[in-house]
């Protein structure tokens, strides 16, 4: 690692530990053993601090911090797990629940899902907002792949890892807000687009059943992640 | 000790979470001994009674009966638990929320029938434009999730409750699986 980097020392949790100087606090925090929850984060993809899962305090600022794009500091004081973080935590997901339909009893990812790993990791037994209940397209037309709008997080995995990884920019996201939702080129049928190189990284990335591969029945569904870093690293490399 | 007036009730879901419940298998007999069911798809008892301990609630809020039944229960139950993701999430039944209630008529009464395409209006429960979970409709004490809840988390839940305790659970089930 390059000298400029220099070595910075911050607590976690109360606990001293030092970092590179350009790491993030989920970084070091992992290196730690600290737990943080993520949905959008990917190790391999570029982080974008949208899901929100990975806040955390930081002493002598009010604001919440997204922790996987937040860079450490010399002698920062970070709180990875208080009670309003927790707290806040539980109302994002749940916000997250209630804004699609993800019937995890009818999903061709119930068992192998990050968002239902999650509401179970932290404790998130019931959504209290109502729920919207929108109405969501499938797009099947793809030979191999479908997405089921209704299970999509707008986490942008997809969106990261067919522009960072594949190169090949099918993904990208229309509207706004609440209204948001991801594309295939210009919001044509998968089926249809000729960016697409059927390489199937975005089914893999995608925390929940919202892409996924035909023919495979539920418990299935198996993602498998581990390519990813490497494949960065390599890109990184080549150019 | 006097045993614990138990009861069970089925909404809006598929009775699922009703035979989890007797997949306890021979566990019924310890639970059997320290409670009364006193009402339940079980047993043959038609009104819901008064003075419940606790109240395991199947299924979603879908119909106007739905919703008088889980006054009824409220009212009159100290406990009641969300028993399973019909009644926490409104899971299936609440799949029909994002098409409007006539296209669901049309599907489910002429669309998909042979004969007699007619909505029904007499001696059926009004339907409600959305299915809701239980705890939008009324207050409810424990959430217990699962398509259905194991058999396992079903007895835990209970056994700890007749002890007396506030069973923990969301180590022990999830939503879906
Ligand atoms: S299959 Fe590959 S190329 Fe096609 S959209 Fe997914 S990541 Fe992009
Ligand atoms: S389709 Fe999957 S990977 Fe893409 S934004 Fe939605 S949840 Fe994320
Ligand atoms: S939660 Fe699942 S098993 Fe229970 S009633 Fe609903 S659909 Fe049936």
């Amino acid at each position: 690692m390059a000298s400029r980097t220099k070595v910075k020392t911050l607590t976690i949790d109360g606990k001293r530990v030092g970092a590179r100087g350009d790491a993030t606090i989920l970084e070091v925090a992992r290196e730690h053993d600290v737990y943080i929850p993520t949905l959008c984060f990917l190790e391999g993809l570029r982080p974008n601090g949208g899901c929100r899962m990975c806040i955390v305090e930081i002493e002598g600022s009010n604001k919440l911090q997204p922790s996987c794009v937040t860079q450490v500091y010399e002698g920062m004081e970070v709180h990875t797990d208080s009670e309003r973080i927790q707290n806040y935590r539980k109302k994002i997901l749940q916000l997250i629940f209630s804004e699609r339909n993800h019937v995890c009893s009818v999903c061709v990812s119930n068992g192998n899902c990050e968002l239902q790993d999650t509401a179970q990791k932290l404790g998130m037994d019931h959504v209290e907002y109502p729920y919207l209940y929108p109405h969501m397209e499938v797009d099947a037309t793809h030979d191999r792949f479908a997405v089921d709008h209704n299970r999509c997080i707008m986490c942008t995995r997809c969106v990261r890892v067919c522009e960072g990884v594949e190169g090949a920019y099918t993904w990208d996201i229309a509207n706004r807000g609440i209204n948001a939702k991801v594309i295939t080129d210009l919001n044509q049928d998968w089926g249809d687009s000729e960016t697409c190189t059927s390489c199937g990284k975005c089914v893999q990335v995608c925390p929940t059943g919202a892409l996924f591969e035909k023919g495979k029945a539920v418990a299935e569904m198996k993602k498998t992640r581990q390519f990813l870093p490497y494949l960065s690293v390599m890109r990184e490399e080549e150019e | 000790m006097s045993k614990a007036r138990v009861a069970t009730i089925w909404l809006d879901g598929c009775s699922g979470c009703h035979m989890s419940f007797l997949d306890m298998d021979e566990a019924l007999l310890d639970i059997a001994e320290k409670i009364d069911l006193v009402y339940s798809p079980y047993v043959d008892i038609k009104e819901f009674p008064s003075d419940v301990d606790v109240t395991l609630v199947e299924g979603a809020v879908s119909s106007r009966e739905d919703l008088e039944k889980i006054q009824k229960v409220r009212e009159n139950s100290n406990l009641v638990i969300a028993f399973g993701d019909c009644a926490v999430t409104g899971n299936v039944p609440a799949m029909r929320n994002s098409f409007p209630l006539e296209s669901v008529f049309e599907r489910a009464y002429k669309e998909n029938v042979t004969v007699q395409e007619t909505v029904p209006t007499e001696t059926v429960p009004e339907l409600f434009e959305k299915v809701r979970p239980v705890h939008e409709v009324i207050n409810v004490d424990l959430h217990m999730q699962g398509c259905p809840p194991p058999a396992e988390t079903i007895k835990y839940a209970l056994t700890e409750i007749l002890e007396g305790r506030t069973p923990e659970l969301t180590d022990k089930t999830r939503f879906g699986k």
